[in-house]
């Protein structure tokens, strides 16, 4: 009895918190997206207020689509955190795997160097990249911004997969080899499938800040043709006049696919079919 | 000529400066049960692992049906392995759990069919083969990873404590499958397990392994009327040997009598050894004692059938003579010379 009521006075509080928190969080992107739906002069006085008749306006969403390019955008952002986040996932898990499975000379310093550039920004190298993307050709295509990305999301992912597969039981590995799957089938076939919380994990922590930078595309990738969402939005924002109805649009937009692909991952956190694997 | 199933030939195993297995020699006959046993981090599962091929050894030879297999890739030793965890593929139903390693090997269709269907009759698994490992019970998952096994065909199967997992019932049940299958396979087999009952019941012959070395390698009966040395009889047998200072008995050519509890008489009036019980352990079909005695301090004794002791009782107990064993200052056994 008492032990019932307890439970259920927990779990209002831990549910009132977690409302609280959500609210919160929630309370930025909400306001974006009721004022990308307002008309300028209701932007500025009542920012908190929804859109009711009068002020209802849709002329962020028509400056967006008729200017610029903006469906291009949207794609160049789109292949880049695909492509980008496909390469980190591909390159960590197999790095990670090697770490995690053989035992070779120098396997631990090798670890630490891998994981050495979750401390160093990758920021700092911007000059020597750009060197490096000028002497190659690569400036202004959607490869140099793969690149860069790939390079900048690959120690986490490296030291985090390396921990989960560590944790991959051994038993099932030496049963695949004794049933004649090779390295690779073991990889892919056993592995994979067990870390794939891991690598949703990987994936998401990855995708955000791919999605919203600004700094590479401005940098090796600013042509028409190639700028990202990101940069594409930035010709709203002027020195001296910003068109704020476009600015909000666009970035309501720019919620889409992150959160498509946010739900994507976050369903391959929930483990499937991998109990019962062991013991 | 008989073939041997098995030959290890000088096997040693270190990694890095720790020395795991040092000059391992056995020779296993075709169709024989063979069990390793040892204390725990002995080596056991590593020895298991090298003829596996899943390990390296440092230095030796693994010889299969007279074919040396040292350099060969696990899927290609004629070899079956068992594991503890079962190891099953989470993806794949029995059916495909069992039917990889075939397919991997180019096995035709319908062959892999019939042999699937046969090892899930003889292990009964006809209902769950379109199950997912998930949606098994721990033993259904331990007799899929032996139909697993079986399919292989292989000359040679490894167990590596494949019931430790299973609860006591389950436990003597599968036992009891195994001995079948290996009845009806007539295969060889080497097992490694912690459970002495398991190795008794099972075993043609048992290793016994201790810190890098074999201490003796024979028939269970062979283990238990004549161990070696003071390491193997104080492992075989439940409750464990006595072992008795000799100086105190007066004995001058061995430094330790061993006694097992069994081979000790228990008496309220006459005796050799008096002493107050300790403790009474009540199995119904035994009655174990615990007692004080000057020689030593517990004296384990059991009775057979029940009895009435009582702790805090003095009795007197009488060893029976031709049932002691003699060790030297090195645990070797040794044969007095009056005996
Ligand atoms: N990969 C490894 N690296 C270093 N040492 C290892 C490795 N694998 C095993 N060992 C060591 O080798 C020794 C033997 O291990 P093994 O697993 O063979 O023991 P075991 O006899 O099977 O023990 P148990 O009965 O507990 O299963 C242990 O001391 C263990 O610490
Ligand atoms: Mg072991």
């Amino acid at each position: 009895m008492n032990r019932a009521r307890q439970n259920i006075f927990n779990m209002i509080a831990a549910h009132t918190l977690l409302l609280a928190y959500m609210v919160l969080a929630l309370f930025p992107v909400f306001i974006i997206l009721i004022n990308s739906f307002k008309t300028r002069r209701a932007i500025f006085r009542h920012p908190l207020m929804p859109p009711d008749t009068d002020s209802f306006s849709l002329t962020g969403y028509e400056t967006v689509l008729k200017q610029g390019d903006f469906l291009h955008y949207f794609q160049n952002s789109m292949i880049v955190t695909v492509v980008s986040l496909f390469f980190i996932l591909l390159f960590g898990a197999m790095a990670a795997f090697a770490l995690a499975e053989y035992r070779f000379k120098g396997n631990s310093w090798m670890g630490l160097y891998l994981a050495l550039g979750i401390m160093i920004p990758i920021r700092i190298g911007t000059v020597s990249i750009l060197q490096i993307m000028v002497a190659t050709g690569l400036v202004n295509t959607l490869t140099a911004l793969i690149l860069v990305y790939t390079a900048q999301g690959l120690p986490l992912a490296v030291f985090i997969l390396t921990e989960f597969m560590k944790q991959v039981s051994n038993d099932l590995k030496n049963a695949g080899r004794i049933d004649g799957l090779s390295e690779y089938a073991i990889f892919f076939k056993l592995v994979l499938p067990l870390v794939r919380p891991a690598m949703a994990t990987v994936a998401v922590f990855n995708m955000i800040p791919i999605w919203n930078d600004l700094w590479f595309p401005l940098i090796l990738a600013p042509a028409e043709e190639t700028k990202t969402l990101t940069l594409g939005s930035q010709v709203f924002i002027g020195q001296f006049v910003t068109n704020w109805n476009a600015v909000l649009a666009a970035l309501s937009m720019a919620i889409i696919p992150v959160m498509t692909l946010y739900v994507f991952f976050s369903r391959q956190l929930i483990r499937g079919i991998t109990a019962g694997a062991v013991k | 000529m008989i073939l041997g199933a098995l030959e290890l030939k000088n096997i040693s195993k270190s990694f890095g400066n720790v020395e795991v297995l040092k000059d391992i020699n056995l020779d296993v006959n075709e169709g024989e049960f063979i069990i390793f046993v040892g204390p725990s981090g002995c080596g056991k599962s590593t020895l298991l692992r090298i003829i596996a091929g899943l390990e390296d050894a440092t230095g030796g030879e693994v010889i299969i049906s007279g074919k040396n297999v040292s350099a060969l890739p696990p899927s290609k030793r004629g070899i079956a392995m068992v594991f503890q965890t079962y190891a099953l593929y989470p993806h794949l139903t029995v059916r495909g759990n069992m039917a990889l390693g075939l397919k991997q090997a180019g096995t035709p269709k319908a062959e892999i069919n019939q042999r699937v269907e046969l090892a899930c009759d003889l292990l009964s698994l006809d209902e769950l083969i379109e199950r997912r490992p998930a949606e098994l019970s721990g033993g259904q998952r331990q007799r899929v990873a032996i139909g697993r096994a079986i399919v292989r065909k292989p000359e040679l199967f490894l167990f590596d404590e494949p019931l430790s997992n299973l609860d006591a019932a389950l436990r003597v049940n599968t036992r009891l499958e195994i001995a079948r299958l290996h009845k009806q396979l007539g295969a060889t087999m080497v097992y490694v397990t912690h459970d002495q009952v398991e190795a008794m019941t099972l075993a043609d012959r048992i290793v016994v392994l201790n810190e890098t070395r074999v201490e003796q390698i024979g028939s269970p009966m062979e283990l238990y009327n004549n161990p070696a040395n003071e390491f193997v009889a104080g492992f075989i047998g439940s409750p464990k040997m006595n072992f008795i200072d000799a100086e105190r008995l007066g004995i001058r050519d061995a430094k330790t009598i061993g006694i097992r509890p069994e081979h000790i008489k228990a008496d309220y009036e006459k005796g050799d050894w008096p002493g107050q019980i300790i403790h009474v352990e009540h199995l119904g079909s035994d009655t174990n004692l615990y007692v004080d005695t000057k020689v030593a301090n517990p004296l384990s004794v059991r009775l057979f059938g029940n009895h009435d002791f009582k702790a805090g009782e003095t009795i007197h107990m009488t060893p029976l003579a031709d049932k002691t064993y003699y060790f030297d200052n090195d645990g070797e056994r040794v044969v007095p010379a009056d005996k």
